[in-house]
C-alpha cells in the first residue's frame, strides 16, 4: 500500500516537472498589475511555462538577482555602472512600458486646476514656497484666486520607483535641488510629512488642507484626485495622461544602445515632462537553455501582443522605436 | 518448554521490568507483534523517558537558539555601517541616502519621545482602570469590563492605525490641536503647523496600545496583596482612597513598575500605527505636533527598497539596537513582575 503510494507521487512528481519550465521574478511595484497579467496571458498562449513574479520592491528584485535567488529582475531606475559593476555578471536593462508621476493637492476654494512650473514645484519642495498665494504660483496661474494658506508637502516615507522618478526631474529643472538633495528611491527631503506608498500619500494629501504631494498618474486616474498641469521644457502646461507619457518617450532622438535613457523634463510639444520608462533586468549568460528560450520567447510576445495589454490598465506602451530596438537588442542575447 | 514462553504474548506493561523477554532464536512460530504493540512496548522503557526529555529540552533549546540566531545575522548583516560609522552612529544625526551618510540619532528621540508621551498618557490610565476594576467596580461589572479590556490588546495594531488616519488625527487637527496651542502653548510643546498626524498622535495611539497590558498586569498584581494588608489599614481609619494608596499600590509597587516597563516595551518596538501617524520625517524638534520618525517605521519603509548595501546595513544596524533595547526592558520587566508577585506574600507578613 505504502509502496503503490509513493510510486504515484513520484510520477506524478516527474510528469509535472518534465511539463513545466518555471521561472522566479521579483522587483518593482509600479508596473506589478501590468506584469501579472502579462505572465498570466503569456501561461495561456504557452502552457509550458510558468513566470512567477513578487513585487518586492525594486531594490529587492536587485538584490535578489544579485544573489541568484530569481532568474530575472525588475527596476524603476535603471541601473547605473557602479551597480552594473556590483552585479557580478552582465545584465541587459530592457523598458517595459511607461508610467508618470503627477502632482496632486487638495487646495480648497480654487475654481480651476491650478498650474505648476519647475520653479514652483521645486521651490515648494525645497521648503522655499510656503503658501499658496506665493508669487511663483499666482504668476502662473492669473485668472485664480489662489488663497494664502499654508502648503503641506507630502512625500514618500518608504523608497519608491516614483521617488525617483519625481526626484529625477527636480534635479534635472533645479541645480539647487540637485546640489542639495539628489535623486533616488529614497531621498532627505528638505520638508514635508511621509506617507507610506501611494495610499499613503494620497490619504494624507485628502486629509489635509493646503497639501501637495506626488502619486503614480495611474492611482491618480483611479481614484480621482485634483491633479494640475506641469509646464514642459517646451513651455507648454501639460496635463498627465497615456498620450503626454508616450509623447515623452517618442520625443527621443538618440535612444542608447542599453535604453538607459532618462526622460523626465523630455522635449517636445506635448510631453508630459515626468515621465519614465520602468525595466526588466535581464542576465545575459544563462545556464539552463530551456530557461533562456523561455524568456527570449516572453520578451517577444511581450513587445508583440504584450504592449497592446496596457493602456487598457492604464500604462503608456512603449514607443515604436523602441520596439524595433529592443527586438533587435532580444536577437543579440540568442 | 520455551516454546510455550514465546506463544504466550504480553499484555500490559511492567515498568520494574521494561525488556519484554523474548529469545533471540528465530523461530517459526511466534506472537505476531502488531506496529501499534511495538510503539507501546518502546514508549514504555526507560529509554523512552530519556528521549522524551531530550526532545523536550531539544524544543526548548531551540528557542533560545532562533534568539541567538537573529543577534548572530543582525550583527552579520550591518558591519558595513559599523566599519563606517562606528558607535557614533547613534549619535549623528543624518539621513541621507543618496549622499550614503547616516546617522540614528533623529530616530532614537523619536522612539523615546514617542513612548515617553504613550506612558505619560497611559500610566495614569492603566492604573485607574485596574484600581476601579479590582477594588471599586460592583462584581457583575468586573467581568465584561476587564474582558473589553483585553480585547483592546487583541486588535491588529494596523486597524489602530487606520482609525488614527480617519478619525484621531482630523479630531487632533480641529480641535485638540489648537486648544493645546492656545493654552499650553507657553510650554514650548505645542507650537507649528497643526498637521494632525505627528508626534502627538502616535503618542496617543501608542497610549491606547499599552493601557491594556499596564492594566491587566498592574490587575494580577494588585490581586496578590493579601486581604489582610487592606483590613489593617481599614483599621486604622483610613478612606477608601487612603486604602487603596497604602495598602494596595504601595505594596504592589514593584509589580505596577514591571508593568509599566512592559508596557514600554511594546511602545518602542510598535511599527504599523506608529508610521502610518507619525508624519516619517527624521528631524528633531521640540514640538510635539511636528512630524517625528522612530526606529521600527524607519526599517519598515525602507528595508525593502533600500537600493545600496551601505543603506540597508545602516537599517539593520537600526534593528540591532532595537532589538537590544526592547530585549533588555522586558528582561527587566518580568523579573520585576516575578519577583513582585513571588515575594509578596513572604515580604508583607515578614
Amino acid at each position: 500500500m505504502r509502496r503503490m503510494l509513493a510510486f504515484a507521487m513520484l510520477t506524478l512528481a516527474a510528469a509535472s516537472s518534465a511539463a513545466q519550465t518555471n521561472l522566479n521574478a521579483a522587483g518593482a511595484t509600479f508596473p506589478y498589475p501590468i506584469y501579472s497579467k502579462w505572465f498570466s496571458e503569456f501561461h495561456n498562449a504557452h502552457s509550458d511555462v510558468q513566470i512567477n513574479y513578487q513585487s518586492i520592491g525594486s531594490g529587492g528584485g536587485i538584490q535578489q538577482l544579485k544573489a541568484g535567488t530569481v532568474d530575472f529582475g525588475a527596476s524603476d531606475m535603471p541601473l547605473n555602472d557602479d551597480q552594473l559593476k556590483q552585479m557580478g555578471k552582465p545584465i541587459v536593462q530592457l523598458p517595459t512600458v511607461m508610467g508618470s508621476v503627477v502632482p496632486a493637492y487638495n487646495v480648497n476654494g480654487v475654481s480651476g486646476e491650478i498650474k505648476f512650473t519647475p520653479e514652483a514645484l521645486s521651490g515648494i519642495f525645497l521648503g522655499r514656497i510656503t503658501k499658496w498665494d506665493d508669487k511663483a504660483l499666482t504668476d502662473a496661474n492669473p485668472g485664480l484666486n489662489l488663497p494664502g494658506d499654508q502648503i503641506v508637502v507630502v512625500h514618500r516615507s518608504d523608497g519608491s520607483g516614483t521617488t525617483f522618478v519625481w526626484t529625477d526631474y527636480l534635479s534635472k529643472v533645479s541645480p539647487e535641488w540637485k546640489q542639495s538633495v539628489g535623486s533616488n528611491t529614497s531621498v532627505k527631503w528638505p520638508t514635508g510629512i511621509g506617507g507610506k506608498g501611494n495610499e499613503g500619500v494620497a490619504g494624507l494629501i485628502k486629509q489635509q488642507p493646503g497639501a501637495i504631494g506626488y502619486v503614480e498618474l495611474i492611482y491618480a486616474l483611479q481614484n480621482n484626485i485634483t491633479v494640475g498641469p506641469v509646464k514642459n521644457a517646451s513651455g507648454n502646461f501639460v496635463k498627465a495622461s497615456l498620450q503626454s507619457t508616450s509623447a515623452a518617450a517618442a520625443s527621443v532622438k538618440n535612444m542608447p544602445d542599453d535604453f538607459r535613457i532618462s526622460i523626465t523634463n523630455a522635449a517636445g510639444r506635448d510631453s508630459y515632462p515626468i515621465s519614465s520608462f520602468t525595466y526588466l533586468l535581464i542576465p545575459t549568460q544563462w545556464q539552463d537553455q530551456t530557461k533562456r528560450n523561455a524568456v527570449i520567447t516572453f520578451l517577444n510576445w511581450m513587445l508583440d501582443q504584450g504592449q497592446s495589454m496596457v493602456e487598457q490598465l492604464n500604462y503608456a506602451p512603449l514607443p515604436k522605436q523602441v520596439v524595433q530596438k529592443e527586438r533587435a537588442k532580444i536577437k543579440q542575447l540568442q | 518448554m520455551w516454546l510455550q514462553m514465546v506463544e504466550e504474548p504480553q499484555p500490559e506493561l511492567h515498568l520494574t521490568n521494561p525488556q519484554p523477554t523474548l529469545p533471540r532464536l528465530e523461530l517459526p512460530v511466534r506472537a505476531r507483534l502488531t506496529l501499534v504493540t511495538r510503539v507501546r512496548r518502546w514508549g514504555s522503557g526507560a529509554q523512552a523517558d530519556s528521549i522524551f526529555r531530550s526532545l523536550m529540552l531539544l524544543g526548548a533549546l531551540s528557542l533560545v537558539g532562533v534568539i541567538g540566531l537573529i543577534v548572530f545575522e543582525l550583527i552579520y548583516n550591518c558591519r558595513p555601517s559599523l566599519a563606517k560609522f562606528g558607535w557614533r552612529f547613534f549619535i549623528t544625526n543624518s539621513w541621507d541616502p543618496v549622499a550614503g551618510d547616516f546617522g540614528a540619532l533623529a530616530f532614537v528621540y523619536g522612539t523615546l519621545l514617542s513612548s515617553l508621551v504613550a506612558l505619560v498618557i497611559a500610566i495614569p490610565l492603566g492604573i485607574a482602570v485596574a484600581v476601579f476594576i479590582n477594588e471599586i467596580c460592583p462584581r457583575s461589572l468586573r467581568k465584561p469590563l476587564s474582558f473589553a479590556i483585553e480585547l483592546l490588546a487583541a486588535i491588529p495594531s494596523v486597524i489602530f492605525g487606520l482609525w488614527a488616519i480617519f478619525m484621531l488625527a482630523p479630531v487632533l487637527r480641529s480641535h485638540l490641536e489648537p486648544f493645546l496651542a492656545n493654552y499650553f502653548g507657553w510650554t514650548g510643546l505645542f507650537s507649528g503647523p497643526a498637521y494632525g498626524i505627528g508626534m502627538l498622535a502616535a503618542g496617543i495611539i501608542l497610549a491606547i496600545m499599552i493601557v491594556p497590558i499596564i492594566c491587566s498586569i498592574s490587575r494580577e498584581v494588585m490581586l496578590t496583596v493579601p486581604q489582610q494588608q487592606r483590613e489593617a489599614v481599614l483599621a486604622l481609619g483610613a478612606t477608601q482612597w487612603e486604602m487603596i494608596r497604602i495598602g494596595v499600590l504601595r505594596n504592589a509597587r514593584a509589580g505596577i513598575l514591571g508593568a509599566i516597563t512592559l508596557g514600554l516595551g511594546r511602545a518602542l518596538g510598535e511599527t504599523m500605527a506608529v508610521t502610518m501617524v507619525i508624519g516619517n520625517s527624521p528631524d528633531i524638534v521640540k514640538s510635539l505636533f511636528a512630524p517625528g520618525y522612530t526606529m521600527a517605521s524607519v526599517i519598515a519603509n525602507e528595508l525593502n527598497e533600500a537600493m545600496t548595501s551601505l543603506h540597508r546595513s545602516a537599517l539593520i544596524e537600526i534593528g540591532l539596537a532595537l532589538f537590544m533595547v526592547t530585549l533588555v526592558v522586558n528582561a527587566f520587566a518580568r523579573l520585576l513582575v516575578w519577583t513582585a508577585k513571588r515575594g509578596m506574600s513572604a515580604r508583607v507578613h515578614a
